[in-house]
């Protein structure tokens, strides 16, 4: 029997280069391993340890998660048996981010992404993802989700460390492309031969020190990360449910004041004035009955052409108790030009009286039209004009000032979600913020 | 149920699992034998495997789409880039699959009847398009195969299996497939990747620290 029923652990290995211990933890996996004293880079498929690189220690970066260290991810547990680092460079700034390999010995390799206190939990995909477009641009579908494309670029290893299941060398580069569904990012990478593609969940700091015991606390984050939910996406999505329920209630509010508003007309009378008669203006109409505690609407209608008129008009009680007093212009005015026919105000006005306390009242009125304009005319100024008085009219207005109140949550949690969305596109290929396209291919 | 024969080089019980299979090797004398009807013929010895850290032996048992199976075997192989496992199983109901193993990727596949002739290797090339019973597979990988060794049962004989070629194809739901080039006609293995925990594995290796 060839196979042990327990497989022992890896026995270190000593670098041909410096002498030092490498610790393996990889089991037969493990194709090539890092020198962490020399940062010699060794094949340990081959007895002999074939050096493939030695690398600048100078360019040496510790990792924030200890190699060796286990932690527990998606309920199973995992260890950190390879580091590096690698970098792109987007209009000639470089961008780098760490890649920490996990390893379980049954479930195989799973890969931790950091960047800027973002991190992604990093899974091989086996499916073959299908190329299709989203809103004009490029997009991928893997199991029924859309992932639309955030970046090229060429990624380049700075950096390695511990020991990983293939050839890893500093300077190999990849063409890496990034296509995002918050939370997932599906990456694929190609080195002109095979593309390998791999999805990532993001996860925040906090939850990786925890999976790892790790000391202290972890990086803030910076920024908005490709794939990191929109904290505000929920926040605004319920609060256009919530709107979308409230505008319901005020359609009904609004419907039902209707309904109940009695709209009754309390009074009607027709008149003519002509401004050259001499004497008083004014008159006073029949007394009516307010029913009840509300609101009267005086409504007035003229013939008005190309003119202009001016009412004073008081509601007042029967009994001289009390007495409203109030005005309202009626002009109209239209013709036509060069652009056409045109036409301004109206023939008709209302005024209405919020709380008028019931009882019986007449209203007092006096036109008035343009006095120069009646001397200058032979005929005089005049026109015929009805007054009507209803009692408890329909009053929207309110209704409609509230509509605009109930948006502005809506419109807030909008306005924080919108925001996200655009500091996290100003980051990709399409982003506005960067200046001239950097595209290095 | 197991049958049993004697091994022609060193007389020890050689026992079958499966009635199908035909090479297998003595657990004594480490010759490789190979069945004819009720004979068994020596052709070799086993080559010792190297060490490779799969948490699958023989007699590990699991479940697949609701069927038990058990290891019965293993081939090694080996490519540019490392090695992996295809280990023989053999279900319930005395079928034969493989769990390929691959670094702890793993995928479950059947031999099926091609759905028409398969193209010869010079004219396939990654991204080519498959229609195999009934939905699209795209060539990903060709790959030149070495054999390294066996244990265990096998349902054919590994004399031919020195290097061969093989096509790897995917689908966008996470199945793939395998022509095998070893033989001519060419072989072709169907099925689809699994979770390591999906699949209810028992009596696996144990690993030191873990």
């Amino acid at each position: 029997m060839v196979t042990q029923n327990r497989v022992p652990a890896p026995r270190p290995l000593s670098c041909p280069n410096c002498g030092g211990r490498i610790e393996l933890r990889g089991f037969a996996h493990t194709r090539t391993a890092v020198c962490i004293q020399c940062c010699t880079v060794l094949d340990t498929s081959t007895p002999e340890l074939r050096i493939l690189q030695r690398f600048d220690e100078a360019m040496r970066v510790r990792p924030l998660i200890p190699l060796g260290t286990r932690g527990t991810l998606q309920g199973k547990k995992w260890e950190v048996i390879g580091f590096q680092v690698r970098a792109i460079r987007v209009d000639g700034v470089p961008y780098s981010w760490h890649e920490y390999l996990l390893f379980n010995p049954y479930a195989g390799f799973r890969y931790l992404t950091h960047y800027d206190g973002h991190w992604n939990f990093v899974s091989t995909v086996r499916a073959l993802p299908a190329f299709t477009s989203f809103r004009g641009r490029k997009a991928a579908v893997l199991e029924g989700r859309t992932y639309r494309h955030f970046q090229t670029a060429t990624a380049t290893t700075t950096f390695v460390m511990g020991e990983f299941p293939w050839a890893v060398r500093v300077g190999e580069t990849v063409t890496a492309e990034d296509y995002i569904a918050p939370p997932w990012i599906l990456s694929s990478e190609s080195d002109g031969k095979e593309i390998n593609w791999s999805r990532g969940i993001y996860l925040t700091g906090a939850e990786i020190w925890k999976a790892f015991s790790l000391p202290g606390s972890p990086p803030q984050a910076q920024g908005v990360y490709a794939n990191q939910p929109n904290p505000y996406a929920d926040g605004m999505r319920r609060a256009w449910r919530t709107f979308a329920v409230l505008a319901l209630l005020w359609v009904a509010a609004l419907a039902a004041h209707w309904a109940l508003s009695s709209n009754r007309e309390l009074f009607r009378g027709s008149y003519h004035f002509a401004a050259n008669t001499p004497g008083e203006h004014s008159l006073v109409t029949n007394v009516f009955t307010v029913p009840g505690d509300g609101n009267v609407e005086v409504q007035i209608r003229t013939d008005l052409d190309n003119n202009w008129a001016y009412f004073h008009l008081a509601l007042l009680a029967e009994d001289g108790s009390r007495g409203f007093d109030f005005g309202r212009e009626v002009s109209y005015y239209h013709g036509r030009d060069s652009d056409g026919s045109w036409s301004e105000g109206r023939r008709s006005a209302a005024a209405t009286l919020a709380r008028v306390p019931a009882g019986r009242y007449y209203l007092r009125i006096e036109p008035e039209m343009d006095a120069q304009a009646s001397f200058g005319s032979p005929a005089g100024m005049s026109m015929n004009y009805e007054i009507i008085v209803r009692h408890d009219t329909p009053r929207p207005w309110l209704f409609l000032l509230a509509l605009p109140l109930l948006l502005i949550p809506a419109v807030v949690r909008s306005f924080k979600a919108i925001g996200m969305e655009t500091a996290r596109w100003s980051e990709s290929d399409y982003g506005t913020s960067v200046g001239i396209s950097g595209d290095e291919e | 149920m197991r049958r049993t024969a004697e091994c022609p080089s060193c007389g020890a019980p050689v026992q079958f699992a499966w009635s199908g299979a035909v090479q297998t090797a003595c657990p004594y004398c480490h010759s490789i034998l190979v069945r004819h009807d009720v004979n068994l013929e020596k052709v070799g010895i086993t080559a010792d495997l190297p060490p490779d850290a799969s948490p699958i032996q023989l007699f590990t048992e699991g479940v697949f789409d609701n069927r038990r199976f058990t290891v019965i075997g293993r081939i090694r192989y080996e490519w540019e880039q490392g090695g992996w496992n295809e280990w023989h199983l053999l279900f319930q109901d005395q079928t034969s699959g493989w769990l390929s193993d691959a670094q702890a990727e793993y995928a479950i596949s059947f031999l099926v009847a091609p759905p028409a002739p398969l193209p010869p290797p010079d004219q396939l090339a990654p991204g080519q398009l498959l229609q195999i019973s009934g939905a699209p597979f795209y060539v990903t990988h060709l790959t030149r195969v070495r054999y390294v060794g066996f244990e265990g049962e096998l349902p054919f004989t590994t004399a031919d299996r020195s290097e061969f070629l093989t096509a790897d194809l995917r689908t966008f739901d996470a199945r793939f497939a395998t022509i095998d080039y070893s033989e001519q006609p060419p072989l072709l293995f169907a099925g689809r990747f699994v979770e390591f925990d999906e699949l209810r594995l028992a009596n696996l290796r144990e690993f030191e620290g873990w």
